[in-house]
């Protein structure tokens, strides 16, 4: 029996040292990060606009693409997603139609999003001839998320205890509005805290962007409000380099003597939005999901 | 009462026309990328045999060079190394997650997990580059853009998707089958070998392909270390090139319709096919079984 207990904890010894391992890794990335990012981050950095071949640039308008990219996307992915998940967990049976769509989710979720990004390029750059810009890269974004906003808000929806919905339909409410006034209200905590975290991950997304929003911006001007200007920073045929993009153009292109800056930056802004999104999602889940239990 | 009953119904048609569009959209990629990717066969007239089992590439050559073997060999390459890396930790991480941790230590996991999702693969990749690709270089050798860095860089990426997925899959064991064991007699270190992770093997092999998946189509991180130079993986230690790769790097510098742009494209196919594959691969694993999300 000795030898069966001392093996014991050797394998729990084991299992604890991996998940030590993980996790200092974790904090190691996350603190390099910071470590080399945060002094290059200031006012000046955030705000000004990324300055060709000499060093000295902000990443301004970037953060700004990155911001507007986001919304578009989530008010396109965000309806449709609920949709979708609301079709397949409310009124979706078994049959040929039903396998078709999961097929087709599970794949749109698996593609590589290189593949997505130049499906983009294709069909809205070239052929709805819409260019490097800001739409293209929002069709593009909402391609590579839908998967992920259906799944979400299937699952969520799915936990849903079924007493609510029948004691709705009993009541004499309609399927919809037992949808829309039970479930989906029910629904929320989950909803929330899932669509927060896939915001994170479209805010760090760049190879679906490189060939569609493109890898250059247009000079902003914040006073032209304007969406049909051509510098009015609501402009959707505008190119629209993001954060993320830019990290790799900076690398890639080597054309600013400050790159190296550049990209420490650029970095550490990236993921305290990634840790912003995460703390967000976590309060925001445990605040909504408290108000409904204490009501 | 109408207005009811007309919402109703306008409320399940809403639905399915979600429902539709996201089969249009995939169909719509699946067709645009197939259409674009069969383009070096039937109209530059590059043979199956040539680009798939010559090594040669060389698209401003008479007649143009067209072996992308290189290509489709590093991605397989690159995949199984960040795989033979990542496994081993990830399913380690899903039995410390279901079957050891307890109160604060499984709560501090779970965010780990997520944080390490939420990572952008541009910033895996910066960090390869400032940090991994010059330890490489000075402490075991070459130039440090690697086979070597590319596989830690996607091992490090897919650890989550392993262990997430892996995790999920031992904690919907029933508890009844645990139970069972240790009632026997049986330690739990064997328990856990003997007994839970068998009956979680569906999910783990499920989690090890949606990893694979992941690695195949990664395109930024692993671009940015790998070093992109157009020749077989037969070294740890040299620079190498992916499908994805090729594909980020030369998308822009080419004319769309030429011979070295319809490559580009016919890599992108592939990829599709490949993560069709996945599914379906995964689709056989959890036939019978409705635990797959």
């Amino acid at each position: 029996m000795i030898g069966s207990r001392n093996s014991e904890r050797i394998a729990t010894a084991i299992f604890y040292l991996i998940a030590l391992l993980v996790s200092v890794l974790l904090a190691a990335l996350i603190g390099y990060i910071l470590y080399q990012g945060l002094p290059v981050i200031n006012w000046h950095f955030l705000t000004a606009a990324p300055l060709p071949y000499q060093a000295g640039g902000g990443i301004g308008p970037e953060i700004f693409n990155s911001l507007m990219l986001l919304v578009l996307t989530m008010a396109l992915t965000v309806p449709l997603g609920l949709g979708v998940g609301i079709y397949l967990s409310e009124y979706a049976r078994e049959g040929r139609i039903t396998r078709a769509i999961r097929i087709c989710i599970e794949s749109l979720a698996s593609m590589p999003s290189i593949v997505i990004g130049i499906f983009g390029l294709m069909l809205f750059v070239v052929i709805f001839k819409w260019g490097f810009s800001v739409i293209s890269g929002v069709m593009a974004l909402t391609a590579l998320n839908l998967p992920v906003m259906t799944r979400l808000a299937e699952d969520a929806i799915k936990n849903v205890s079924p007493d609510l919905r029948e004691a709705s339909l009993a009541l004499g409410a309609t399927q919809w509005q037992t949808i829309t006034d039970v479930v989906l209200v029910a629904a929320i905590p989950g909803l929330v805290t899932g669509i927060i975290l896939s915001a994170g991950r479209v805010f760090g997304e760049a190879a679906a962007l490189l060939y569609t929003a493109g890898t250059t911006t247009s000079a902003l001007n914040f006073t032209d409000l304007n969406p049909l200007s051509n510098n009015s920073p609501f402009y959707l045929l505008r190119p629209a380099e993001t954060l993320a993009v830019h990290i790799w153009q900076v690398n890639s292109e080597g054309l600013n003597p400050d790159a190296t800056q550049i990209a420490n930056g650029a970095s550490a802004v990236l993921v305290i939005m990634v840790l912003i999104f995460n703390l967000v999602s976590r309060w925001a889940g445990n605040w909504l999901f408290s108000k409904k239990t204490g009501q | 009462m109408i207005n009811v009953e007309l919402s109703n119904k306008i409320g399940k048609y809403t639905t399915f026309f979600c429902a539709i569009l996201i089969i249009t959209i995939t169909m719509a990629i699946i067709l645009v990328i197939a259409y674009k990717g069969l383009a070096i066969f039937t109209r530059d007239g590059v043979s199956l045999r040539n680009f798939f089992l010559t090594t040669k590439f060389n698209p401003d050559a008479t007649p143009p060079e067209m072996g992308a073997a290189t290509f489709i060999a590093g991605s397989v390459a690159v995949s199984l190394l960040a795989l033979l890396f990542s496994a081993p930790f990830g399913i380690g991480l899903a039995i410390f997650m279901a079957e050891i941790s307890r109160g604060w230590e499984r709560k501090i996991m779970q965010p780990v997990i997520e944080l390490f999702v939420g990572i952008p693969s541009v910033v895996y990749g910066w960090i390869g580059i400032s940090v991994l690709v010059p330890f490489i270089r000075n402490n075991i050798g070459g130039m440090g853009f690697s086979l070597l860095a590319g596989g830690i860089v996607l091992a490090i990426m897919i650890l989550p998707t392993i262990a997430s997925v892996s995790t999920d899959s031992l904690r919907a064991n029933p508890a009844d089958i645990r139970e069972g064991s240790l009632a026997l007699g049986v330690t739990r270190w064997q328990t856990i070998l003997m007994v839970m992770v068998p009956a979680a093997m569906p999910g783990i092999l499920t989690s090890i392909v949606l990893a694979l998946a992941r690695a195949f189509g990664e395109a930024l991180a692993v671009q940015m270390v790998i070093g992109n130079a157009i020749r077989m993986p037969t070294s740890l230690l040299a620079p190498m090139n992916t499908m994805t790769s090729i594909i980020t790097m030369d998308m822009s510098g080419t004319v769309m319709g030429a011979v070295d742009n319809d490559v580009l494209w016919t890599l992108a196919f592939i990829l599709l096919l490949i993560s069709v594959v996945f599914i379906l691969i995964i689709r056989t694993i959890n036939r019978g079984r409705t635990a797959m999300g």
